[in-house]
């Protein structure tokens, strides 16, 4: 393993630190009558509940859940967290993902009392700060994009690409038109064609070419008075930028289809290029991913939708808008399709993303973009030689590497090439992905990495190429748990601590 | 400003010249030039640390909260205690800045809580399996009547009048996608009136929706719409709110095959709306077209227990156009903080809070309706919030009670049976934070803005 002193500057590698002791569940030491709550003093009535619940609706025994101390239960998160990895940790070089580091100034900003205990149903008048906030990251995402109008409310990116489907239907539907079929890429996220389902169309496939880039005589194949649209990443998952994006535009708008611009990708391009000037209709953007709203361990993100002046009023409402006096109100588009979120989206990733683009700025965000696709381009040119490179040429914010050759001579898989990085005090790749790349390592270092950073993670990654074959399959052995047995999770499914404890009852010891 | 870009003006021009490039623009080559934007982007240039947070201060002291604005609005947001513990150890880094967890060997920390977590859902919902986390309580609505049309066939949904009319928006508008036929069913007495459902209708419902408490604060009847769903052979998709699961018999024991809800009360502040939580759980024999992500316990190579997302054939990104659901990213570090707060609540804990809601809830509803002109909209049984009649409309109220320093409630209307989120009514709700002084001086203000 490399020796974590070897290199000057950023080194970020967590192997080292990582709590390797199991931690039993919250339920196992739980304690009969121990009780960590406390309730502020009201002074209100102390009726029972017999008084005041129905007998038909009362449950006779409270619901059954961990009794700790407090001190207990801060122990075991805190136990919790060193058995995980994150962005704080060290490197994450997840393609697609975006793990760059989430400035903590963000985190202040999104805890400030006077934007986190503020109720949604507040009248308009005494939240103007949140409406003026949402109205300006609005304005600015359009901005960014090259768009005429947005919707805050989608959760996640998924959510947004399902909010933009639905404005494609709604917009085809007033054209009186009725298309049932949606292009994506053969390169494209899981996400697009589960929502491509849910949007009520049906997926047409499209393959990509010897360069990697949507095949242009097959995209013109298969367009017809049928497609609704074709949903993009631009630059795409292998990291490339469609170059023939004007074409494909001018191509899918001939049959009067629309252009969806899937945002997971949109931080390669900030400040060089919109997808509003590529011809795209409707944007969706991953605040978690460009924004550095942080990931959260999977979640919440934030998935705002923008889109061009003809499709701005189907947009989901109410939406915040700047009236003349300059005071702040909620309205709702004339034609909108209704609401995607049960509030106003995920207000607080909203804020944190505000905040985020107020630090960057337009120079800022340019350089995010630039430093962004250089460190992907010098990690890429580092491992040409040791990893097969697919599709080698300049590549934006990140790279499909591959190890079919290494996987021939020794059998590395990409893999094991994921979990022996584990051990090198690095996050994974993303692997097997995308899918039409064979033993894909799909490479995303982000802008917010050093060039030492960087190094370390070429020096890891080379190291591990040059194991002896066999070596990698018994990685990671330095993480808190070994491989972990998935088909046997998926056989005998224990979802709860329930579910393990009658297992464990009903097998004799 | 970029100051989160690490680089040196020398390590750019050593890392460019090692990819034998000679400028940042170069890296764009890719880019045709008509599409390069000319003049950067039309926005403000970088701000300091400082003066970002003095910003986002600005726009804090912009709105109104706490004390100034004290919270009787409930309408599925409610405020609730967040404790010191959960605040600090749900802003642990390790949670908040960790990916999803597709690498289990360096995930076990957030693979546990979610683990943790789905039990405590599984146990306030009375069913046996809870998934990871979905948006809000209206994406959990929305993928239980998914889940229901796929498992039944049927495209059709009943779906009280008495669910969250922002639930219902959000059904109609993916019912657009799905194609899927909601008949809402309206209200009697502030209660489900199942004998109102088109019955006679040539196709029977794959499931009934039905929220309890409903909008309107009333306890529903799950016993009568199981065995209106039995009767038609549909499934039943419970609505739930999960504080007052400390106090009431668990949806899943009433039978509820699926149970959804909002899961902001534990641990997540008010938060403008979001983000919140998503609550979904459903029976065993629904496991496979459970939508999201589900944590399972297992072995890694030593034996050692570990955990790891399961079941994962059901989703996106590796069934593509044929998953359960589309969710990907969903609101994990909401789900671990709700793990944190019910822990620290525990037993007798969540039991309090329940009860100490409907403490306040009655004393709050008696000195209301005790004032003339001022009635109940549904004398049902209530928890936490309940609807007035009052003799000026709802947002009147709400416009000067704000002056009186009180977020009265919520604007509600009843039309045809069918909740309405604006109209003349005011949706009240009483939390365990709400203290009689408090309560005394709201109740004396509303008796003078009504006069």
């Amino acid at each position: 393993m490399t020796d974590p002193t070897a290199a000057p500057g950023g080194r970020a590698n967590s192997a080292p630190i990582m709590g390797r002791e199991h931690e039993p569940t919250v339920f196992e030491f739980s304690s009969p009558g121990r009780k960590a709550f406390s309730f502020r003093t009201t002074g209100v009535p102390e009726w029972t509940a017999e008084e005041l619940v129905p007998a038909g609706h009362l449950r006779p025994e409270p619901v059954d859940l961990a009794e700790v101390s407090e001190r207990d239960l801060v122990a075991h998160v805190t136990r919790l967290t060193h058995r995980q990895y994150s962005v704080d940790l060290g490197a994450y070089p997840l393609g697609s993902c975006t793990m760059k580091y989430n400035p903590k100034l963000c985190d202040d900003a999104a805890a400030l009392p006077g934007l986190a205990t503020v109720h949604p149903a507040t009248p308009a008048e005494h939240a103007q700060g949140w409406l003026e906030l949402l109205w300006s990251l609005s304005d600015t995402l359009c901005r960014i994009t090259g768009m005429h109008a947005a919707t805050l409310q989608p959760p996640a990116g998924a959510a947004g690409e399902l909010t933009g489907l639905l404005l494609m239907r709604a917009w085809h539907a007033a054209q009186g038109r009725e298309r049932t079929k949606v292009i994506i890429p053969d390169s494209a996220h899981g996400t697009n064609p589960a929502s491509v389902t849910l949007g009520g169309y049906q997926t047409v496939t499209v393959p990509s070419d010897a360069r990697g880039l949507v095949d242009l005589d097959a995209l013109r194949s298969r367009l017809d008075e049928d497609v609704a649209g074709i949903m993009l990443t631009n630059p795409n998952t292998l990291g490339l930028f469609e170059e023939d994006i004007s074409e494909i535009a001018a191509a899918v708008h001939q049959v009067g289809g629309l252009l969806y611009y899937d945002g997971a990708n949109l931080n390669a391009i900030l400040g060089v290029t919109r997808p509003g000037d590529m011809g795209f209709d409707i944007v969706h953007m991953n605040l978690h991913k460009t924004f550095a709203v942080p990931h959260g361990g999977g979640g919440p993100g934030a998935g705002p939708v923008a889109v061009s002046e003809r499709l701005a009023p189907y947009l989901p409402g109410p939406r915040p808008v700047r009236l003349d006096d300059g005071t702040f109100a909620w309205d709702t588009p004339e034609r909108s399709i209704g609401r995607v979120h049960t509030w106003h989206g995920n207000a607080l990733a909203l804020a944190r993303a505000w905040s985020y683009i107020l630090a960057n700025g337009g120079d800022g965000l340019r350089r995010v973009a630039e430093g962004a696709v250089l460190n992907a381009n010098w990690l890429r040119h580092r491992l040409r030689g040791t990893y097969d490179i697919p599709y080698d040429r300049p590549n934006m914010h990140e790279f499909v590497a591959g190890t079919t050759t290494l996987k021939k001579e020794k059998g590395l898989r990409a893999l094991d090439v994921g979990k022996r990085l584990l051990e090198e005090g690095f996050h994974a790749p993303t692997v097997y992905f995308p899918l039409i790349v064979d033993e894909a390592l799909m490479i995303e270092p982000t802008e917010t990495e050093s060039p030492e950073t960087l190094a370390a993670l070429a020096d890891a990654l080379i190291a591990i190429a040059a194991d002896p074959p066999g070596e990698s399959a018994h990685a990671p052995r330095t993480t808190p748990v070994g491989r972990v047995d998935e088909g046997l999770a998926a056989r005998k499914l224990l979802p709860t601590w329930d579910a393990v404890a009658a297992a464990e009852a009903s097998t004799p010891s | 400003m970029g100051h989160f870009v690490p680089h040196t003006d020398a390590d750019l021009e050593r890392m460019l010249s090692d990819i034998g490039l000679s400028s940042l623009d170069d890296l764009f080559a890719a880019v045709p030039a008509a599409l390069r934007l000319a003049g950067g982007l039309d926005m403000a240039d970088g701000l300091s640390e400082p003066d970002v947070l003095a910003e986002m201060d600005r726009l804090g002291s912009l709105n109104r909260w706490g004390s100034d604005l004290v919270c009787f609005a409930g309408a599925g947001a409610y405020d609730h205690e967040v404790p010191s513990a959960t605040k600090r150890l749900t802003l642990r880094s390790e949670f908040v800045t960790a990916y999803t967890p597709y690498q289990p060997e360096v995930a076990q920390g957030v693979l546990q809580a979610l683990f943790e977590y789905q039990t405590l859902i599984s146990r306030l919902s009375g069913l046996a399996v809870a998934n990871a986390s979905l948006y809000d309580g209206a994406s959990a609505a929305v993928e239980g009547v998914n889940l229901a049309t796929a498992a039944k066939s049927r495209p059709t949904v009943w779906v009280s009048g008495g669910v969250h009319p922002h639930w219902r928006a959000v059904l109609r508008t993916f019912a657009a996608g799905t194609g899927h036929r909601l008949v809402e069913v309206p209200l009697r007495d502030g209660v489900t009136d199942w004998a109102a459902a088109p019955a006679g209708q040539a196709e029977p419902p794959a499931a009934l929706l039905v929220a309890t408490p409903n909008y309107l604060g009333a306890l529903e009847d799950l016993a009568a719409a199981r065995a209106v769903a039995d009767a038609h052979g549909a499934l039943v998709i419970a609505g739930f709110d999960p504080v007052s699961s400390g106090l009431l018999h668990p949806p899943g024991e009433l039978g509820a095959d699926v149970v959804v809800g909002e899961g902001q009360p534990f641990g997540t502040p008010l938060s403008f709306g979001g983000p919140y939580l998503g609550l979904f759980a459903c029976r065993l024999e629904q496991v496979r077209r459970l939508p999201g992500r589900l944590v399972g316990r297992t072995v890694d190579t030593a034996g050692r227990p570990a955990y790891v997302t399961t079941l994962r054939a059901r989703e996106q990104d590796i069934r593509r156009e044929k998953a359960s659901s589309n969710v990907c990213t969903n609101q994990t570090l909401i789900a671990v903080a709700c793990m944190i707060q019910l822990s620290w609540l525990g037993t007798a804990g969540l039991r309090e809070m329940a009860l100490r809601c409907a403490r306040g809830t009655r004393y709050a509803r008696d000195a209301l309706t005790a004032i003339p002109g001022v009635s109940l909209v549904a004398d049902a049984p209530t928890l936490r919030e309940f609807a007035l009649r009052l003799p000026v409309p709802a947002e009147t109220v709400v416009e000067r009670m704000a002056d009186e320093g009180f977020l009265a409630g919520v604007p509600v209307g009843l039309e045809d049976g069918i909740v309405t989120d604006h109209g003349p009514h005011l949706l009240v709700a009483v939390t365990e934070r709400r203290t009689r002084a408090e309560i005394d001086s709201y109740v004396s203000c509303l008796e003078k803005v009504i006069r």
